[in-house]
């Protein structure tokens, strides 16, 4: 008789839901006590939260002014450039996902529609002159809401990266006095925070300028942004360069390029490519700094919530306006957050 | 004709002797090696072999203007110079606004009003002001690690446990603060929370949160109890010091057992009964009580007592301790993760116990990763406590800028700033760097 053996059923506690509670929420005894415990925790809050939302909170403040959160004192009649650049910025995400394994050609097209989508949109919101009856002038100075902030976001990280990338070639630079200047740019302006960077392109830059050269609130802060995200962008892009084993650049001169050929050709597109998931980083926080600016005095989404709380008929509506800000900027975060781990998993840029 | 083929650093290379001289080829990759040679060096001036390498001397020496070593010390002259230039060309545009620079307002009356921390009157100068404002900032960043630590790291801890509510629970917080900016933490807690908590007093009823203690939070801030020193205090500090050195005496006993035997000679139980017991026994040696506890009461329409921390404080205090918590945690959670399974399932096999096992393996090996980003955390912390400005608190950015608009010193009040935080930051990280060097593991 031929023995057989036979495969057991896993017992009915290990499996099922009543597996899962088992397992995850009642294994011990002081697992049963931190899971009553978190469990009235979590009903205490979501009550609490879910009646305010619901019931108590008086979302008015925010449906009303929802215009203003969004472009702030941005014309009316012009609004539609906004939402046009807008379109424009969609239209281009979603190429770039339907040919995102596109090489070549489509490729090249891709990177040209993006570098060109920037000065347009730049014409688009700005405008012309005062007077002209296309596209009249919208001064950056009154931008402000969403728009102000996704503006001071892009244009710091964009503006401080070519800075960002010569600081890091000056500090990795065997020429002891460009490395000096550029290690103690960097470690200044790591060691200070943002606000006073902010106030010091606001109140000293005209200062140290000619009178000639007027530069508006915006644009001051612009500068500020970008010179701070520079020296965080030098330290990023260093980490890159430090990645790049020593083989490549002794490869790349041994086959007879010189020093200068071999940071552009061999070794920045390797660093570059190492260091995206930092930028993307670095890019979430400057996006979540940019709220700075209100102390300075501009009216981006957080200074737009401050202001609208001051409205006679809104007084007093703190927590609906904050909260209201607090989502927007958690669901921006969150969704680049999300989607940069992804990228990283799938692309494994990480850990090339 | 003569012909040789030598080994040259970049390949092979034909010397050809022509009736003219020598001339060197170099083989055409693309083409066949005989046929197409490439001339390399035209005239030769000096060739001599060694070790089976041509060394060869060209005809003229590289002018300067192309010489790599001349080039490089030129290159910094004109990039100093460039950044000079900058600088002047800022300075002069600087005075030519009729601006001084000095630092001898710093002595001229304030004028202004500080209600927040060490005693200030208007009459006091602009040192004492900033003083004021480096206090207040050194308080609430001091306060605000140690809170932020502890937070981060039952949070992190949290995050990684087996219990799945607790994990969500911890995961919920950590990505929801993570992806807030602070600012907008910081004006919910104090325009929404803390703003608008009960009134201290409203006809002649307490209103406040009683909590025990006793302790009243209320929209104008937290009045806590606190130990204040008494006559006898100055007969009971001795007592202090002397447990001091009885635990500094034991530990040093110990550390010797554990290098003569391999083992401690007493439980470290013993160290830390040792240090109560000695001030225990002080406090009823002296005559009455060396501390009284100062318990808050209200009078009138405020309370006196204790210790009233503002409601700036309170907020400034609690937003950032949330939002360096959610940052530390992720550093706790990272450092627990890089010790690899190995090590935990090694020390299970061997009998530790679970606590054993966090205590004595995961812990010290996971700190060594910790350390590092948890330095980059508390400056951001000290960094980030300047935000103190947008709610009203008194801090370093705060009265300095108060400064700034009354004195007109932009350019003294920024250097001051910078200076500070600079040497604040320095200073945290040499200590953590020292702390730092300690834990990490020693190379063979």
């Amino acid at each position: 008789m031929a023995v057989q053996s036979e495969t057991m059923k896993p017992p009915r506690s290990e499996v099922g839901l009543l597996g899962w509670l088992k397992k995850n929420l009642f294994s011990t005894w002081y697992n049963v006590l931190l899971t009553i415990f978190s469990a009235a925790f979590i009903y205490i809050v979501l009550r609490a939260v879910i009646t305010w939302v619901v019931r108590d909170a008086r979302w008015a403040v925010v449906t009303t002014n929802l215009r203003v959160f969004m472009i702030g004192r941005y014309p009316r009649d012009e609004a539609g450039r906004v939402l046009v650049s807008l379109g424009i910025i969609v239209l281009m995400t979603a190429l770039t996902w339907v040919f995102r394994k596109a090489k070549g050609k489509p490729r090249r097209w891709l990177v040209i529609g993006w570098l060109l989508s920037f000065p347009l949109i730049t014409i688009l919101l700005r405008g012309f002159s005062r007077e002209s009856p296309f596209l009249p002038l919208v001064s950056e100075d009154i931008w402000s809401g969403l728009l102000l902030t996704l503006v001071l976001a892009i244009v710091g990280i964009l503006a401080s990266f070519p800075l960002g990338v010569l600081l890091a070639l000056g500090r990795r630079s065997k020429l002891p006095i460009i490395k000096v200047l550029c290690t103690m740019y960097i470690e200044t302006i790591r060691g200070v925070p943002l606000i006073s960077v902010l106030f010091m392109s606001q109140l000293m830059l005209p200062l140290f300028l000619p009178p000639e050269i007027r530069l508006g609130t915006v644009m001051r802060a612009l500068t500020g942004m970008a010179l701070f995200s520079a020296a965080y962008t030098a330290e990023n892009v260093r980490g890159g360069l430090a990645s790049i084993p020593i083989g490549q650049y002794e490869a790349a001169r041994a086959v007879g390029l010189n020093e200068a050929l071999v940071m552009g050709l061999i070794v920045l597109p390797q660093a570059l490519r190492a260091v995206i998931p930092a930028i993307v980083g670095q890019f979430i926080s400057l996006f979540k700094d940019t709220t700075l600016v209100v102390i300075v005095g501009l009216l981006d989404l957080l200074g737009i919530a401050k202001a609208v709380t001051a409205q006679k008929e809104f007084i007093g509506l703190h927590k609906e306006a904050y909260a209201f800000t607090a989502v927007i900027f958690f669901i921006c975060c969150f969704t680049m957050s999300y989607t940069s781990r992804r990228l990283e998993q799938r692309l494994g840029v990480g850990e090339r | 004709m003569d012909q040789r083929w030598f080994v040259v650093p970049n390949g092979l290379a034909l010397e050809v002797s022509t009736p003219t001289g020598v001339q060197w080829m170099q083989p055409d990759m693309s083409d066949e090696p005989t046929s197409g040679c490439i001339p390399l060096i035209k005239k030769v001036v000096k060739a001599s072999t060694h070790r089976g390498t041509r060394i060869v001397e060209r005809q003229k020496a590289v002018p300067f203007w192309l010489d790599e070593r001349v080039l490089k010390v030129l290159g910094q002259i004109a990039f100093l110079i460039l950044v000079i230039a900058v600088g002047a060309w800022a300075i002069s545009n600087y005075l030519d606004r009729d601006l001084t620079f000095t630092f001898r307002f710093l002595g001229e009356e304030a004028s202004f009003h500080l209600a927040e921390g060490i005693e200030f009157s208007p009459t006091d100068s602009y040192a004492r002001a900033f003083l004021v404002g480096v206090v207040n900032t050194i308080r609430v960043a001091s306060l605000g690690i140690v809170l932020a630590s502890l937070l981060g790291m039952v949070a992190g801890i949290s995050r990684l446990s087996d219990n799945w509510l607790v994990n969500k629970i911890a995961s919920v917080y950590i990505e929801i603060v993570r992806n807030t900016p602070l600012l907008v933490q910081l004006f919910f807690l104090y325009f929404a929370v803390i703003l608008k908590l009960p009134q201290l007093k409203m006809k002649d009823e307490v209103t406040a949160i009683i909590l025990p203690g006793p302790t009243y939070l209320s929209n104008r801030g937290l009045a806590i109890p606190w130990p204040r020193p008494s006559d006898s205090f100055s007969s009971w500090w001795p007592f202090l010091i002397a447990a001091l050195i009885v635990v500094v005496v034991l530990w040093i006993l110990r550390a010797r057992g554990v290098q003569r035997t391999g083992r401690p000679s007493f439980n470290m139980l013993w160290v830390i009964i040792a240090f109560f017991t000695v001030p225990v026994i002080g406090w009823f040696a002296v005559p009455g009580n060396p501390l009284v506890l100062d318990v808050p009461i209200i009078e009138g329409l405020r309370a006196t007592g204790g210790t009233i921390l503002s409601p700036e404080f309170v907020a400034l205090t609690l937003g950032l301790v949330i939002y360096t918590g959610a940052f530390i945690a992720e550093v706790v959670r990272a450092g627990i993760l890089a010790v690899p399974k190995g090590q935990t399932e090694a020390a299970r096999a061997q009998g530790f116990t679970n606590g054993q096992v966090l205590r004595l393996i995961v812990l010290p090996q996971a700190l060594r990763v910790i350390i590092p980003p948890l330095i980059s955390q508390y400056l951001n912390l000290i960094k980030n406590s300047s935000l103190a400005v947008g709610i009203g608190f008194l801090d370093l950015y705060a009265v300095s800028s108060t400064m700034l608009n009354q004195s007109g010193r932009v350019v003294e009040v920024f250097l001051m700033i910078m200076a500070s935080y600079l040497s604040m930051s320095l200073t945290v990280s040499l200590i953590m760097n020292i702390v730092n060097r300690r834990i990490q593991i020693v190379e063979r």
